[in-house]
């Protein structure tokens, strides 16, 4: 009898112990290293989700690489979204692949955090001519990036919301992960057309 | 002898690697203590102050105006601010200076919040720079850790 219970606390304490080993290690890294999400949404075709509803991408987000908020024209980014989180957005939002318990716990369930998914255009100091903005001219601020979809016409992206802040950016996309023939790591190009007029410093 | 020694090393790389994951846990999730500096919010936190910081009402959107947060810089992601929210999302904000005649309102869109330091004479925020995006906000300041001369450390909300 009472070996069986001091199996059972043996059992316990080795739960506990890997328990608390495994969660925060896994958080740490789903948070600061690299995480999977599948993309949803048309507005970076024909490079991501070229197939629309049927199959979507499955991409690789480094979050390790952008820990110094270092970023080149032409990435593909994901960022926190700036709009209202009660508002749906239609275009390139993306959701988890993998969800850790502790961070579904503390996920609220009204209004998942929304992430957006583009391409960086233009950085801070950059002059670019927009498409559709209110400004036809814009001077990217200090600390400011601009970002759009390569769907122009079907992304909700600075044209709609101007320059977002360098803090909002959430991870850069390394690779597409999944289906298994889109397999390929995603190049920074920058379309020839969207190049800044004037650049401040190379 | 090497064998023992990288084992040794081995288990305190282990430990350090789980415990940095669980400050990391600690910080982002629910909250630490923070060294406020700047006079920007004179008088409610001085410079030099020590704060503690929350992070549960960022995740459960809890933020309510006249909370203190504390919030990455819009013009420099590296650095952080720390300030009052004046308006959340929706609500009428004066963006004109105390000193000005004519005042001005305007509305602050939608996934944003105004901030304004307590010491508006001496503050840089959103009358300087505009609505900040929801998502820079960091956490809330709960408390403050005050010393005084007859006890050695009082928490003062």
């Amino acid at each position: 009898m009472a070996q069986a219970q001091g199996l059972g606390r043996r059992y316990i304490k080795a739960f506990f112990k890997g328990f608390f080993v495994a969660v925060p290690v896994t958080v740490t890294f789903l948070d600061r290293v690299a995480c999977v999400a599948r993309v949803e949404g048309a507005s970076m075709q024909p490079s991501l989700n070229p197939g629309g509803r049927e199959a979507s991408d499955v991409v690789l987000l480094n979050h390790w690489s952008i820990r110094n908020y270092d970023v080149q024209r032409g990435d593909i980014v994901s960022l926190v979204s700036s709009v209202s989180f009660w508002r749906s957005i239609p275009f390139a939002t993306y959701t988890w692949c993998l969800n850790v318990v502790c961070l579904f716990l503390l996920r609220s369930p009204r209004n998942p955090e929304q992430k957006i998914i583009k391409r960086v255009i233009a950085l801070e100091g950059d002059i670019i001519k927009t498409i559709g903005y209110k400004k036809k001219y814009v001077k990217v601020p200090h600390g400011h990036i601009w970002v759009e979809g390569d769907h122009h016409g079907h992304s909700f992206d600075s044209n709609a919301f101007g320059p977002v802040s360098l803090g909002l950016l959430h991870a850069r996309a390394t690779h597409i992960l999944w289906p298994p023939q889109r397999w390929q790591k995603l190049q920074p190009m920058l379309p020839p057309e969207r190049k800044p007029l004037h650049r401040e410093q190379e | 002898m090497l064998r023992n020694a990288l084992g040794k090393a081995f288990r305190f790389l282990g430990y350090t690697v789980q415990y940095g994951c669980i400050a990391h846990c600690a910080f982002e999730y629910l909250g630490g203590i923070v060294v406020c500096s700047g006079p920007s919010m004179e008088p409610t936190i001085q410079n030099s102050d020590i704060v503690f910081s929350e992070s549960l009402s960022r995740h459960f959107y809890c933020i309510r105006k006249g909370d203190i947060v504390i919030v990455k810089s819009p013009n420099d992601p590296k650095s952080n601010i720390c300030k009052r929210v004046i308006g959340l999302e929706g609500d009428k904000v004066c963006t004109s200076n105390p000193s000005d005649f004519l005042k001005s309102h305007s509305y602050v869109p939608k996934g944003h919040v105004w901030l304004e330091g307590d010491n508006l004479r001496n503050s840089t925020d959103s009358r300087c720079y505009g609505p900040v995006p929801y998502g820079l906000i960091r956490g809330r300041i709960c408390l403050k850790i005050v010393f005084s001369t007859k006890m050695n450390g009082t928490i003062f909300v």
